[in-house]
Parts: structure tokens; sequence; C-alpha cells
């Protein structure tokens, strides 16, 4: 599916190492005016107060510059035909795009948002250090007028909304102002090996506890139970939050929206005690910490492995060598039955930049691409869309697009999605993905690894209410 | 004062002359605005606590305070030392010992033994990451090849074991330079008047006195430049780090051109990355000064 990337507990691509150093001259040599004061802010939403939708049809000639990183197979052709489309509808309007890979966009975006000319269109990483960062400097242009013109606040639920906003102040994360909408949908499924499961006699578990068990009986067939690689650092992430949600997701989901009560507590303890105990069991291999996550997926879809915890965006690279033979659902709850959770959330925020001389254009643009028919072309090009669309309920329930869309829906409706755990701080993945490698090779206990957390969120959280922040009400 | 004229006349001919600063002027330029230029941008960011967006604030001297009392900033400069045996002591010392044993016996295929060696120098670093990652991976090569003969006990996760990441890493650096100081060596050593191993032999001299003897000393010069040029690709090294373990397991394999990166682009504090950046080219201009006082027997 769509692309990740670590930034947002995504995938991180290994980008061309010249690209990031070209942009690490660049920034240094932007240094001559170093920051503003946010005063290019836009105040409200530009259309406020006209009623009616804006027309781009009687913008005039109108050239509209859009970065984004949907640069891989589905994704990509999927923006195309809709930017055809597009400007079919609007012959008036051009459509200027710039597609670069996630890491080379995150090293030039702030650059180019912070110049006198920045696109109109960017797709910006929810979070402290990229999304925050670029309302509290002004760069961004709310967008709760046309939410309300657009109906986005009922077109998309209002857990995945919230990850779009900024507090007014550009201080708090999850809560505040729209900034953006997002296209695609992503969560950290259960993908398995159907012919697997099947010659180890297990049915695909419905409870926890069935999963659990199912894990002990691969290994007792002398089978990896799950595939997992750590090389990288951040995989760890999407598994124990997994795993954290099982026990205590919506106290998970308070903390990293900067009101739950941290990471100091049993759920995350519990959690961190049972990763640690598939590591001792065999479950996950000892050796993860020096395995590739390209490689561990590559070999799960060779048929090493019974399970593999990850996100949707692997699904596409999975499907093609393992067909039908692929399953995926959602971590099974403690209850048949149950409400699922799991992390997840949204592909990247669309934005529109305050500097933009076209704000409707762009908001007509964005509304356009994230709309009933574009979902439908999503799920024609294999993408998962945030909200699906017709065309969803006309794949085939058995396949693995199939699962995965229904797995959506059910997490949507249930309220089963929990953020990525990194987003709660701004040096939080960091934090994590360390101490979840020292977890793993068995260098931390579960406490010293709760304590580790904490350390980091704690103080945050201190400056954070120091600053008057997180004062507001939560959620919207 | 002196008017440039009158300083023509009355210098000898093959005298420097002032206007000698003109022919160099172009290269200045440039050198000034691509290099100087950016540097003293980056050493005025270090004084500054600066987000990359929002207005900057005065930060003194802490961002270099930090370097010594920020563990996590600390670690980076250790590590950077380590590496430095790797891509630097142990390259230079292989390929003098290479070089002395090729000097002595006649190779048939030398070309090709020469292009094999110095191979590595020519691959983007990028490329070697990529190819070493493989190698180390659990079930790679090193591992096949250790169990293959039975030594099960010592395949390990090297690149996710936080005892044996920095050195499977480093040992990828010293593959890389041991080519590029073999052929430096090579070359040297092919400029010994071989009057001299000659006296050396009727002296008596075995294969041990003859190296340190004549050897050695005559290739003092190439010593002091395989030096230097493998210290600074040691201390620079980012894309290595960057491509194999993004300095992990925790921070175990963390360098301090990475943490400028990382720093700058990923945690958004780009003074405390201009004073790693600043704080490292200080460092790799102290140890090439000390090199080439010390090995090249340059005095300023």
């Amino acid at each position: 599916m769509g692309l990740r990337n670590k930034g947002g507990g995504r995938r991180r691509t290994k980008a061309l190492v010249p690209a990031a150093l070209a942009a690490g001259l660049a920034v240094i040599a932007a240094g001559c005016v170093p920051g503003t004061d946010g005063s290019g802010a836009v105040e409200g939403g530009g259309a406020g107060g006209t009623g009616g939708l804006p027309d781009p049809a009687k913008a005039g000639n109108v050239t509209l510059t859009v970065w984004d990183q949907e640069v891989r197979g589905g994704t990509n052709a999927e923006l195309e035909q809709l930017n055809k489309e597009f400007q079919e509808k609007y012959p008036n309007v051009k459509i200027k795009r710039v597609s670069r890979s996630f890491d080379d966009l995150k090293t030039t975006l702030k650059l180019a948002l912070s110049g006198n000319r920045p696109p109109d269109v960017v797709q910006a990483n929810q979070g402290y250090p990229d999304m925050v960062a670029f309302v509290e400097a002004g760069l961004l242009m709310p967008l709760d007028n046309y939410a309300g013109l657009y109906d986005w606040n009922t077109r998309y639920p209002s857990t995945l909304l919230n990850l779009n906003r900024v507090s007014a102040d550009g201080k708090q994360f999850g809560t505040g102002r729209l900034y953006g909408i997002s296209q695609t949908g992503e969560f950290i499924g259960v993908y398995y090996n159907k012919e697997k499961l099947a010659d180890a006699g297990i049915e695909p578990p419905k409870t926890w506890k069935e999963f659990t068990d199912s894990l002990a009986t691969l290994k007792e067939e002398g089978e990896l139970p799950i595939q997992f690689g750590n090389l990288d650092q951040w995989p760890a992430i999407h598994n124990f939050g997994v795993l954290q949600d099982q026990h205590g997701a919506a106290e998970a989901r308070d903390t990293v929206l900067g009101r739950g009560d941290g990471f100091d507590n049993a759920y995350t303890k519990d959690a961190a005690a049972e990763m640690a105990d598939w590591i001792d069991k065999g479950y996950l291999p000892k050796d993860a910490n020096g395995r590739g996550y390209d490689d561990s997926y590559k070999q799960f879809a060779d048929g090493e492995g019974g399970y593999l915890i990850a996100g949707t965006w692997l699904q596409a690279d999975l499907k093609k060598p393992m067909g039908d033979n692929l399953g995926v659902m959602a971590p099974p709850p403690a209850t048949e039955g149950g409400n699922p959770t799991t992390t997840g959330g949204q592909g990247l925020s669309w934005s529109v930049t305050s500097k933009s001389a076209h704000p409707e254009v762009a908001a007509a643009y964005l509304d356009f691409i994230t709309d009933e028919h574009a979902a439908d072309v999503m799920t024609e090009n294999g993408v998962l869309p945030a909200v699906p669309g017709k065309a969803a309920d006309e794949v085939d329930p058995d396949s693995p697009d199939g699962q995965m869309i229904a797995t959506w829906k059910r997490l949507n409706a249930d309220d089963g999605l929990v953020p990525y755990l990194d987003y709660a701080t701004p040096t939080f993945y960091d934090t994590t993905s360390a101490a979840l490698q020292d977890l793993i090779a068995g260098k931390t206990s579960p406490d010293g690894f709760a304590k580790k957390l904490q350390d980091d969120y704690g103080p945050f959280m201190e400056k954070q209410r120091g600053d008057g922040a997180g004062t507001e009400p939560a959620g919207s | 004062m002196k008017s440039l004229t009158a300083g023509y006349g009355r210098r000898a001919p093959g005298e420097p002359r002032a206007v000698g600063y003109l022919y160099v002027l172009p290269a200045l330029v440039i050198y000034a605005l691509f290099l100087l230029v950016p540097f003293g941008q980056s050493v005025w960011l270090s004084f500054l606590h600066w987000d990359g967006l929002t207005r900057a604030t005065s930060a003194g001297f802490s961002n270099y305070s930090d370097i010594f009392t920020d563990p996590s900033l600390r670690a980076p400069f250790g590590h950077a030392l380590v590496l430095l045996i790797f891509y630097s002591a142990l390259p230079v010392c292989i390929g003098l010992l290479l070089a002395a044993a090729m000097s002595r016996i006649r190779v048939r295929g030398m070309t090709f033994f020469r292009t094999v060696l110095f191979l590595p120098q020519v691959l983007a670093m990028v490329v070697v990451g990529v190819a070493w990652q493989s190698i180390l991976a659990p079930d790679g090569l090193l591992n096949d090849v250790l169990r293959g003969v039975g030594l099960d006990s010592l395949a390990r996760p090297w690149l996710g074991d936080y005892d044996w990441a920095l050195p499977a890493v480093g040992i990828v650096g010293t593959w890389v330079m041991t080519g590029l100081c073999l052929v430096l060596f090579l070359a040297g050593a092919q400029r010994i008047p071989k009057e001299l191993y000659e006296a050396a032999r009727l002296d008596g001299a075995g294969a041990f006195r003859e190296f340190f003897a004549v050897t050695l000393p005559a290739l003092r010069a190439e010593i002091a430049v395989a030096l230097t040029l493998t210290i600074v690709a040691g201390l620079r090294n980012f894309d290595l780090i960057y491509v194999m373990t993004s300095g992990g397991p925790g921070e175990a394999t963390s360098v301090p051109a990475y943490e400028v990166y990382h720093r700058a682009f990923e945690l958004n504090q780009v003074g405390s990355a201009a004073a790693v950046g600043v704080a490292l080219t200080v460092l790799i201009f102290t140890l090439t000064v000390t090199v080439s006082r010390l090995v090249e027997g340059r005095r300023s």
C-alpha cells in the first residue's frame, strides 16, 4: 500500500545519501535567516463567511504546486489519475506535481515552506517534529472553514481527523484546529500464512488467547511463529504497540495525545513483559535486532514464519508472491467478537500552505483527492482509502484486500485505532526504538523500559503544561 | 606602505610576487563561497537554539558544553575514535605488511591483485553498506561459513549485537581502506632505489631488518598521506552507519556525522547539530595536523 516511513511510526526508506547531504548544506546555507516568529500565519480558513462552495473554475488561470511523497506503485498511479481528472474538470488549473521519497521530502520541505514562494499543497507528517513545528512557525493554513464547507467533519471519523489537528498556539498535537486531511488509511495488522497455519492444524485465531496458543503450536512444529526484523530500530514500535493496545488501548491513546498517565504503569510493563517473554520462548526470533525489516518481510513472503505483525503498507509487496495464501486480520481481541484494537492511523496529511495564493483551489483539490470517487480510484489501485467508498464493497471479502478493508472498517467503527507511539513527544521515536532494542536484547527489564519511556514523556508534558498548552479541552 | 611596482623592482627573479594572489583568486572565491561561508554560518548556528523554523534564541556555549556532558553526544565521539582503529590503524598496518611482502616476492598477475584490492575504493559506500549488511545478517554469509566449519558458538546477529556491531561496521571500513593504503605504499616502494636494498642485504639484514631500516623510512610521506586520508574518512563516516545500522542497536554505533544529520533533520535541533559538526571539524583538523607534524615531519 502507500509508502511508510519512520517519521510517524512509519516505514523509513533508505533515501539516497547525497540528497540528504545536499539538503544538509542547504539548511546550513539558509541559516542567514534563522527562523520566523510565526507572524506569517493566516487566521481563519480564508473562505469563511462567503457561504457556498468556492468554484475553482472561476479562479482564472492557476498553477497549483503540489509536493507529495506518493512515489510507489499503487499510490502513485492513483494520484496521477486523480490529478489528471482534476485538471480535466477544471481546465484553467494546472497541477505542478513534485514527488519525492519520504526522506527526501522530509529533509527539503522545511526549507521550501519557509521560503518566499512555498508550494501550495504539501504532504506533512503528523506529530511534533514536522506538522506541529510547521504550525508553530505559521507555515500551514487552518482548514476548519473548508472542513465545514466540504463536510470533511462528517466524512472522516473524528479519531482520524484529530490526528491532523494542532492547537492554535502550535504546541499541542491531536486537538485544536484542522491543518490537513489524509487520503489513505493504515493499520498494523496480523498477517498470516494460510498454508502454514493449516499445516500446523491452526484456525485463524479469534481471541488473543487462541493467538498466543497458536504461537506455541507453531514453535512446537519447528516453525518460526512470528517473523520479525528490528535492525532498523523502528519496527519494534509497531509490534510493541499491538501488545500495549491489548493491555490498555484507551489509556495508550490518551497518553500519546498528551492527556494520559504516561508510561510508568502496569499496562506498559505488562506489554513489555509479554514481548520479552515472546523473545524468550522463541515466538519472535532472538536475533531480531540483527535482522533487516525488508529482509524479514521478504522471508515471510517466502514462507518463513507463520505470522507477521506489520503495517498495511506492506500488503502490496506481500500479496505479489503470496497471492491468496496471504491473510490479514486485526490483532484478535481478548474475547471472541470483542472490539479489536491496534496501532494505526492514516497517511500523511495533505495541507495548504499559508502563503498559497490560491487557497480555495487548493482546498477544492484536497476535497477532490479524498472524496468518494477518489476512494474508489484508490481501491482500484489496491490502496486502502481512509474512508472506503462503493468500490470497496465489491472487493472479494476473502481476498487479502477484502480482509484489509473489512478490518479497517471494523477498527474505525469500534474506535479501535491507537496512534503511533512516537507521536507522543518530539524525541519519542528515538527513545522508544532504543528502549525496545534494549528490551529485545534483554539489556533492560520491563520496569526499566517503562521508566525510560516515562523519563522522556514526563518532562515533555510538564514543559507543555508550563507553556500553557494542553489546557484546551481534548478532542473536538 | 609599498606600492606593488616598487615591490617588483627589489625582488630577485623567481621570488613570489603579490600578483600571484590574483591567480589563486578564482579558486579562493569558489572555496570561500561553498566552504568558508557555510562553515562560518555553521559556527554561528552552533551558538543558537534553533528548530529550523521558528525564531532562534541564543544558546551561548551550551551546545558545546552538551557535547561533554550529554552521554548521548559524548558516546558518538568515543565510537568515532574506536572506528579510527579500523579505518586508519589497521589498513595502514596491513597495507605496509602487504607492500613489504609484495616488494620482496615477485607475484604473478600483480596488476590483477592490485585492482581487486583497490576495488572497494571505487564502489559507492551505500553499495558497500548494503552488501555487507547481507553478509553480516543473522543467516548471512559470515554466519553460514562459521556454522559450516562448526563454529556455531561464534555465529551471532553481528549488526544487532551490542558488543559486536561497532567492530562489525569497523571491519567494513578496514576492507574499504586497505586497498587505498596498499596502492599508495606500492607506488612509494617502487621509488625506493634498489641499491638501498642491495646495500642492506650486503650488510646482512634479514627481511625484518630490511623493512624497518629501508622500506618504512622511505615510505614516511606515503604513510602520512594514507593516515590523513583514512582518518578523515573514518571520522566523517556517515553513509555506512546510515545504511547499515542507523546508529543502533540502542546507540551502539552512533557517530558524530550521523548525529549531525539526525539532530538537524529528525530532531529539529539545528544548533546542536551545527555544534557537533564544528566539533568534528576541529577534531579532524587537530588529528591531521598532528599526523603531518609527527609522521611526515613537517614543521609550519
